[in-house]
């Protein structure tokens, strides 16, 4: 579970389950070590990207919660319920309520994987490697589907 | 500052995400099988005594899981202590409002 909020901070060396790991330690033995992290040549594993889109999809929630409170107000009040209706109407709020519930969704598959981890289930490369296609499969094709209906 | 309030969030963000997986399945069932979506049948969700008490467990579990989520990322990206301890109070007090409203807006119904 540290990987979500570590790996932005830690070497890929720290990571034993790392992609390519082994391969690019032999690699750099014969040149000079760099003195920082190549960035652009340091490709994130698949792991490391559901990690990441975890940490920002929570983030852009907590960034959008006034908003989703807002319109939490308006629908349950009869008097604002037809402003929420035309509030969520609008085609830009339905981009953002649609990459709201991308990110929600997300969140909560990935959510459900790291409390997996923690448990010790799925933590070998391969299994790691299988559960975060699901993940990033699993929540796209729900807020598809999800999406479609609310639309 | 003692050294336990980090083994107390990791569980606290654990057993609010717990709390929140059951309550998103339950709610996403409830609300995806409303017939329409009118004022009365979205209303209804939220006013049986069980329900709003649960909706508004689900928001205190989502004000505290966001606290642990973004003080980490506060920890992690944001090094001058001064600035960061202002985004903490910040935060922490918005989340404080947030939960005065979630509870305002259940409890007026």
């Amino acid at each position: 579970m540290l990987s979500c909020f570590c790996f932005g901070r830690t070497a890929a060396g720290t990571w034993p389950h790392i992609e390519g790991y082994n391969n690019m330690s032999q690699a750099t033995a014969h040149k000079t070590r760099p003195k920082h992290l190549a960035l652009h040549e340091i490709r994130l594993p698949l792991p490391g990207i559901v990690s990441i889109l975890h940490r920002i999809s929570g983030a852009g929630l907590f960034l959008l919660l006034p908003f989703l409170l807002f319109l939490f107000d308006l629908s349950l009040s009869p008097e604002t319920f037809a402003e929420y209706k035309s509030w969520v109407s609008n085609p830009l709020v339905k981009l953002i309520l649609f990459g709201l519930l991308w990110a929600y969704l997300h969140h909560f598959c990935a959510g459900i994987r790291f409390l997996l981890l923690d448990l010790h289930i799925a933590g070998d490369l391969q299994p790691a490697r299988t559960t975060s296609r699901i993940v990033l499969a699993v929540s796209l094709v729900l807020t598809l589907v999800i999406g479609v209906m609310l639309w | 500052m003692g050294a336990h309030y980090g083994l107390r969030d990791w569980i606290g963000q654990r057993v609010t995400a717990v709390y929140m997986a059951l309550y998103t399945v339950i709610f996403a069932f409830c609300a995806l099988s409303l017939p329409e979506m009118s004022y009365d049948a979205w209303s209804n969700l939220f006013r049986g005594g069980l329900m709003r008490f649960l909706t508004l467990l689900f928001f205190l579990s989502l004000f505290y899981h966001a606290w642990v989520g973004v003080r980490d990322i506060f920890m992690d990206y944001i090094k001058p202590v001064g600035i960061r301890l202002a985004l903490h109070v910040v935060v922490l007090f918005l989340l404080i409002g947030y939960a005065g409203w979630a509870a305002q807006i259940l409890w007026r119904l």
